[in-house]
């Protein structure tokens, strides 16, 4: 295991930020720890980095007990939300800042730098200063500047929290193509559910101060654990006892056996796919479906129009979420 | 473009043990707790103990005696009438600073620091060369209390114009040119616009320019005269006491006096702290 | 005494574009006000220190060279050089540990220090001399006697004299940086730590160099303070001529001994170094606050 968290609390004077918090995080894997603001995802991200210490409970690294350990004994790369950059150092001291510290030659550090520079994509720009950079270049400059001196693990704290929507795509993509070069144990935490789905291969869904659920993106997608992992990962209608991803509703002819009568309220284009909003007839529960172009060109639907619906596939929360737990 | 991850610099091997952190942070708090008593603490203990030598009806004693009650009171009306004057003249002085525009107002800024750097005998010796006996002016204010309110303008200038310039700085132009277009007058827009917003400033600086004014000596020494009852401040009479060899005396007023200056700079700080509890809520 | 949080650099879009623009009130008040400020500054200020600095060359240059080059005052000048040699540096380290302690730790107290920081700018600097002499005078001060039998003294000799200068020009420093300290927040220290720093390297490679501008400026108005000061100086020197008389001293004891000229002239050398110390401070200020222009 790259990292284990056993029963870790911690509380800020009246505030409980984490209650018996336990995780495992494999060895090489990127996990994301997910979860709304206040979650206590960043307290425990600070937490395995040694930054906070906890109440109760420990951190192994590697298998190494880390509880008491001070951070730079950990062995850990941390990446800040602001950068965290050193203002008066320039590009290549910043990230050769580690290296230095371990009184690394100085060809050593120079060629180690010129390296993690190419890695990130930041050639060139080595004697610029922090401030002549853009958000995202100091992004990876910080990135770097944590793989400077191998760490066992990699932190990330919301490291795409301050940069803008464009950016942030393209640095998601970035870092999980440096992930499969490096495999470095990483552990990026966010509050974006699409962030962490699209850039982890394993979820830890927080909330409230303790671990809602954990597995694979489809896992969380498909099976959610409880309501909260149900809304807050990917889009949902909530029926009476059960629920309903958009895409899992099926328009039918309501004539066939297993649909229901519905009406088509509104049609709604959201870029490539059109949400269809829908009153079913039996109790008026109101629900959307989400459609592609071709699938709503076969149908031709119009406002007003009765067609039936299929909700074979909606499912009672809570059904087979204890498998999604070990699936990944 | 892939990075040999293993060949890389190895935390040295003394790092990874389980060695004790040596945590500098209650050493750095000791030398710091150690350092202010010896300098702050103590000199003040001293001078409050010493203060009660004679028990506290010598104390009741020394600070009733005529000449440093008068010395006291005039220490008082002329702090509170001198800052009450700069805290106006120096709000006037930092909006022509901020909002105003002439040649030489870089110059004109850096005048106002004069008075902080240039050490207070001078700055009584100068007041002199233009307000003293020989004044060519004809004017002569020495040994009288017009040359102390004179010497505790001068000393006490920069606290207001220092405290409400960068508040001013902040304040939007956009916000009084806002009041102006929905009508009101330059002297309204400036009561109810600007005024509460640089009252917080005006009277941290005056609250400071009070606490250097009511204890001033350097400057006033020399173009007071120092005639008792009349144009002896309370520094002065401290000083006095000390010559003639009545420290318990002197130590007596001078806790009087330090009241007075630690009473308005805990007001200034319960300010400061309202005010910027103000802004988090914003 | 200015915060020195708007020295950090802010990216050229943030800055509302509206601030600064002077107000287009009515021009004849404008000129008003501005005529008001100006007037009360040039009789408070500049005329005075105009008309002290040409009553210094009113008898030519050479009664000016002969009162800067007696013994007395060549004395004072090194003795006014040795105070602000020890009382700067010690205010300096001590200033930046203070803050320290004040920003970056958690302990009961803290407020205690805090206000002891700011306490020094309230208190007489007469005060001051007073209590130095309790404590320390050889004759019936609290550690005076013993000092006095060790050999050492402090009253009516230098160590008291530099004991006074730190104290009146203790919270200059501390002050100043501790705005800068919570500007620039923890992150960058910890990522330092996170990297291998030691705490001391930690200060030494990323604290100190981003707070120095805060250290600089507080070191120039300590020692603006050290340079000037006067009346604690007063009390603990005992005002021996050419013994224990700084710069301060010698305008007062040349001014009583009827000596205007080298007074005066004392006074110009003193009021050079303030000029040179206001210099410093344009340098290192937020130009913003400075030159709105």
């Amino acid at each position: 295991m790259g990292i284990v968290v056993r029963n870790v609390g911690k509380r800020f004077g009246a505030y409980t930020a984490l209650e018996d918090v336990s995780i495992e995080v494999p060895d090489g894997s990127l996990t994301a720890l997910l979860g709304p603001s206040g979650s206590g995802k960043s307290t425990l991200l600070r937490i395995v980095a040694g930054l906070e210490t906890p109440d109760r409970g420990s951190v192994l690294i590697e298998g190494r007990d880390a509880t008491n350990l001070p951070p730079q004994e950990r062995g850990v790369g941390f990446v800040f939300q602001h950068y965290a950059a050193f203002k008066h150092m320039t590009v290549r001291d910043n990230v050769g800042f580690g290296l230095r510290i371990r009184k690394a030659p100085k060809a050593q550090v120079r060629t180690r730098v010129d390296e993690l520079l190419g890695l990130v994509q930041l050639d060139g720009l080595a004697e610029r200063y922090p401030s002549q950079l853009s958000g995202g270049q100091r992004q990876r400059m910080a990135l770097a500047r944590a793989l400077a001196v191998e760490p066992r693990v990699l932190l990330l704290d919301e490291p795409f929290g301050a940069l803008d929507a464009r950016v942030r795509e393209e640095l998601r993509d970035w870092l999980r193509r440096l992930h499969e070069q490096v495999h470095v144990t990483t552990v990026l935490v966010t509050h974006d559910q699409e962030e962490a789905m699209e850039v982890s291969s394993r979820i830890v869904v927080m909330n409230h101060a303790r671990v809602e659920q954990v597995g694979a993106p489809a896992d969380l997608y498909e099976r959610p654990a409880s309501d909260f992992v149900m809304g807050f990962v990917g889009k949902v209608n909530r029926l009476p006892g059960a629920y309903i991803r958009p895409h899992e509703v099926r328009i039918c002819d309501p004539r066939e056996p297993g649909c229901e009568a519905a009406e088509v309220e509104r049609l709604l284009a959201l870029g490539f796919e059109t949400r269809v909003e829908l009153r079913r007839r039996r109790d008026g529960q109101r629900l959307w479906a989400q459609l592609a172009p071709d699938e709503l060109a076969r149908l031709g639907l119009e406002p007003g129009q009765e067609v039936g619906i299929d909700l074979a596939r909606a499912r009672r929360i809570g059904d087979e979420a204890l498998l999604a737990g070990t699936a990944a | 473009m892939s990075v040999a991850v293993d060949r890389a610099v190895p935390l040295p091997a003394s790092r990874r043990g389980a060695r004790r952190r040596v945590d500098g942070a209650p050493l750095l708090r000791g030398a710091v707790g150690a350092w202010l008593s010896l300098i702050v603490v103590l000199p003040l203990i001293a001078v409050a103990v010493r203060s009660l030598d004679n028990g506290l009806a010598g104390f009741w004693k020394a600070v009733t005696a005529p000449q440093a009650v008068a010395a006291l009171q005039l220490s008082l009306v002329a702090s509170v009438g001198v800052v009450a004057v700069n805290a106006v003249l120096g709000t006037l002085i930092a909006w022509v600073l901020i909002r105003d525009r002439f040649p030489g107002k870089a110059i004109v800024d850096a005048l106002i620091d004069l008075p902080f750097a240039l050490p207070t005998i001078v700055a009584g010796l100068t007041l002199i060369a233009l307000y003293g006996p020989k004044s060519p002016l004809g004017v002569s204010v020495a040994y009288t209390r017009a040359g102390i309110v004179l010497a505790l303008l001068f000393v006490t200038l920069p606290f207001v114009v220092r405290a409400v310039q960068p508040v001013l700085a902040e304040l939007d132009a956009e916000v009084e040119e806002a009041a102006h277009a929905l009508g009101a007058s330059g002297w309204t827009t400036f009561r109810l616009v600007i005024l509460p917003a640089l009252l917080p400033a005006i009277l941290s600086g005056a609250g400071l320019a009070f606490a250097r004014a009511v204890g001033e000596f350097g400057s006033v020494v020399l173009i007071s005269g120092n005639i008792p009852f009349r144009t002896e401040v309370a520094a002065v009479n401290i000083f006095t006491q000390v010559e003639n060899n009545n420290p318990a005396a002197a130590a007596a007023i001078s806790v009087v006096l330090l009241a007075l200056a630690m009473a308005v700079l805990a007001a200034i700080a319960l300010l400061e702290r309202r005010s910027t509890r103000h802004e988090r809520v914003d | 005494m200015s915060a020195l949080t708007s020295t950090l650099p802010v990216p050229a879009g943030d800055v509302p574009v509206g601030k600064k623009r002077p107000i287009e009130g009515s021009r004849g008040a404008r000129l008003g006000l501005r005529a008001v400020a100006l007037a009360y500054l040039a009789l408070l200020v500049l005329g005075p220190v105009v008309l002290m600095t040409l009553s210094t060359f009113a008898e030519g240059i050479a009664p000016v060279v002969e009162a800067l080059t007696t013994p007395a005052f060549t004395h004072a000048l090194w003795l006014t050089f040795l105070m602000v040699a020890v009382a700067v540096p010690l205010n300096t380290v001590f200033g930046v540990a203070c803050a320290l302690v004040v920003v970056r730790h958690e302990f009961r107290g803290k407020g205690l220090v805090d206000a002891l920081l700011t306490l020094p700018l309230g208190v007489s600097p007469v005060v001051v001399g007073l209590a130095l002499i309790i404590l320390y005078s050889p004759l019936g001060g609290w550690f005076g006697p013993w000092l006095r039998e060790q050999g050492i003294m402090v009253i009516f000799a230098p160590p008291g004299m530099i004991l006074a200068t730190v104290f009146v020009s203790l919270p200059f420093v501390a002050r100043e940086v501790i705005p800068v300290l919570r500007e620039i927040g923890t992150d960058q220290e910890q990522a330092a730590r996170i990297l291998g720093a030691s705490g001391w390297q930690t200060f030494w490679l990323v604290t100190l160099p981003a707070i120095r501008v805060g250290v600089a400026y507080g070191v120039v108005l300590t020692t603006a303070r050290a340079l000037g000061e006067y009346g604690a100086v007063a009390i603990v020197s005992g005002k021996l001529a050419g013994r224990t008389e700084t710069l301060t001293l010698h305008v007062e004891e040349r001014w009583l001994g009827f000596d205007p000229v080298a007074a005066y002239a004392t006074s110009v050398v003193l009021a050079l170094m303030a000029v040179l110390v206001l210099v410093l401070m344009r340098r290192l200020e937020p130009k913003e606050i400075g030159d709105s222009g």
